[in-house]
This record gives structure tokens, C-alpha cells and sequence, in this order.
């Protein structure tokens, strides 16, 4: 059976389009066939982030508007032949596209993955109802910080008011030396607030930045990151997978070396 | 973590930042603007004063998160912290 899944957040910049790109890859690396839609249309990102920008033709206006066939718009990934990228269009607005017609376009798609995942633009506008229009369940992203987790409260609202079945939370960025410091709001205390099953964490990590520099994801890899997203994805899977521990102490050496470094 | 750090008061940033968003979304989620807050204290502070001389500088009113009775779990309500300047004699507020 497959699955469509919207990764919003509310606020902008929290890791939503970087979340995309990692749950995708990572459904793709465990064998399931994945295409990803990026829906903010004016602000194309994740085909950056997946390293694929030099490959678009035809995006979701596109489709859309039947300039072109929907096979035609798919974009095969570099690494996984069972993933793929429905990319945005940069220049037109939000407008170009209407909630039922991303509705019918995701029942589409239904017959071919068995996941479809898309990146929700910010915002509660035009945008998030399109992307949210035929979304069976969603992963709302947060930071730790006040103004993510007021978004993300008004955001779990209007997904239950718009009958998306299931909302499950990721708390990305995460420090733990913040934390322990009593700096940062705890993954306890972001769940204590906004009441919803939490399905991931994933640390503050610089292996995201060089990915995201590089247009790989690095979903299953060796960085806590890496590890923290490869999680999610068997967790959204429906195996009970227990939370990373990222309280994992830097070695002997490592301290030894961090020492001199900032002498 | 210094010596004078443990006997520091415990006012975390992020124990700070919880509160907050706390107080913040009872109202976000009750949909009860800051207008409507005002409006309300303005009302009360009229019933009030018809019987009691009240500190309308030091009044406040919130909603607040409370304990259910009934089921578990919590339910919004209205809390306010009127101080009274004096209670009006009984003559004067069958006068007024």
C-alpha cells in the first residue's frame, strides 16, 4: 500500500527540505520506490540539496498544466534507481497549482511508489494547503527553539483540522551540550508541549552542512545525523526502533586533540 | 560548571523558554487575542469596582492550563489575580 507523507514545520528554515531529502533517500536505500515532490513553487530547493539541478526539464507546474506527461517531469536520482524528484517551478507563484489538482496528481503517483513524499513550503498560505491536500499522514519538523515550536503547535491544529490522519514529530538540531547546560529545551519538554508521538531526533550535526554542500544526503551513513534519519525512516517502516543516543562522549584522543585546538 | 554555579538560582534559559510557550500557546490554541484579553480585564475591572476598591495596576488575568476533573488531562481556564485596595462598606454599595 503506499503512502503519502508532507514534511512541514511552519517556520521556515527548521530542516524541512533537508528532512525530505534524507527520509527519501533513505526509504529508496531500504529497497521501497520514492518519489519526491518539492511544492514550494518560487523557492526550488531540494533539487540542490539532492544534487540533481542540473537535470530539470519540466516541474510540477507542468505536470499540472499537461505541458508535459508526468513520467517526462520525474527525475531519476544519481544514486538509486527507485527514486525520483518531482521538481518545483522557480518562476511562477503558488497560485499556479490548486489543492485538488495536487490532490489528483498524488493519487497518480499512488499507483507507481510507495512513497510519495513532499516538501512543504513555509507558511500556513496557499502553498501548505496544496502540499497538505492529499497527504494520508505528516511529519511535522522542529527545532528546539520558541518560535519553531509555536509554529509547529498551529501547524498540528490545522492538520487535524484538515483530517490528515496521522502527525508524527521530528525535533532536528538538537544539542546536547545545550541541553545538559539547561540551554535548550529538552526532546522531553518539546513533546510535553505539543502533545504528539515523536518519531525522530536528530542532533546538530556540521555532516549536514558539507551533504548539503555536496547534493548528497547522508542518510545512513556514519555521522549521528546520518544515523539519527536512517532511524526515522525504519521507524516510519512501523519498527519500533529505540532513540539514538547522542550522548555519546568524544574519545580520550579526540579530547585530547579538541584541546590543543583551541589553544 | 563552576563552583558558584551550583549554588545559582535555577533559571535556565530553556527552562525559561518552556514556560513561555506555555503561556503562549494556551492562548494560541484557544484562539483569544491580546484585544480580546484587554477588553475582558476592562470588563471585569468595571463589575469589580462596583463593589471593591481594586489595584487595577497590579491586576492580572491570564489563561492558563488546569487539571481536568472530569477526564484526564488538561483544559484551558481563566485565571485572574485582582488585589483589593479595600472592600466599600456595605451602605456605600447599596448606593452605588
Amino acid at each position: 500500500m503506499s503512502e503519502v507523507i508532507v514534511i512541514t514545520s511552519g517556520k521556515g528554515g527548521v530542516g524541512k527540505t533537508t528532512t525530505t531529502a534524507n527520509v527519501g533517500t533513505g526509504l529508496a536505500k531500504l529497497g521501497h520506490s520514492v518519489v519526491l515532490i518539492d511544492t514550494d513553487i518560487g523557492l526550488r530547493n531540494l533539487d540542490v540539496v539532492m544534487g540533481l539541478e542540473n537535470r530539470i526539464v519540466y516541474n510540477l507546474v507542468d505536470v499540472v498544466e499537461g505541458n508535459c506527461r508526468l513520467k517526462q517531469a520525474l527525475i531519476k536520482d544519481k544514486r538509486y534507481n527507485n527514486l525520483f524528484l518531482l521538481p518545483s517551478a522557480q518562476t511562477r507563484d503558488k497560485t499556479s497549482v490548486s489543492p485538488e489538482q495536487m490532490k489528483k496528481l498524488t493519487d497518480e503517483l499512488k499507483e507507481e511508489f510507495d512513497y510519495i513524499i513532499l516538501d512543504c513550503p513555509a507558511g500556513i498560505e496557499q502553498g501548505f494547503k496544496n502540499a497538505i491536500a492529499g497527504a494520508d499522514r505528516a511529519l511535522v519538523v522542529t527545532t528546539p527553539e520558541v518560535a519553531a515550536i509555536r509554529d509547529a503547535d498551529r501547524i498540528i491544529g490545522l492538520l487535524e483540522a484538515n483530517n490528515v490522519k496521522r502527525t508524527d514529530l521530528i525535533v532536528n538540531r538538537l544539542r546536547m551540550d545545550m541541553v545538559k547546560r539547561g540551554d535548550m529545551m529538552s526532546t522531553e519538554d518539546v513533546v510535553d508541549i505539543l502533545a504528539i508521538n515523536l518519531i525522530g531526533v536528530v542532533p546538530d550535526d556540521e555532516h549536514i552542512v558539507v551533504a548539503t554542500n555536496q547534493g548528497e544526503p547522508l542518510v545512513g551513513d556514519d555521522s549521528m545525523a546520518g544515523r539519527a534519519y536512517m532511524n526515522i525512516c525504519h521507524r516510519i517502516l512501523g519498527e519500533e526502533i529505540p532513540l539514538l543516543d547522542l550522548n555519546v562522549t568524544d574519545g580520550f584522543w579526540k579530547k585530547l586533540g579538541n584541546l590543543f585546538r583551541k589553544n | 560548571m563552576g563552583l558558584f554555579d551550583l549554588f545559582r538560582k535555577n533559571t535556565n534559559s530553556g527552562t525559561v523558554a518552556k514556560d513561555r510557550l506555555k503561556l503562549v500557546l494556551v492562548s494560541d490554541r484557544a484562539g483569544c487575542s491580546p484585544e480580546i484579553m484587554e477588553a475582558l480585564k476592562n470588563d471585569i475591572i468595571k463589575v469589580i469596582s462596583k463593589y471593591m476598591e481594586i489595584d487595577t495596576d497590579n491586576l492580572n488575568i491570564q489563561i492558563t492550563q488546569t487539571e481536568s476533573e472530569t477526564n484526564n488531562g488538561y483544559v484551558p481556564a481563566l485565571c485572574a489575580n485582582i488585589p483589593i485596595k479595600d472592600v466599600i462598606k456595605s451602605g456605600a454599595r447599596e448606593r452605588a
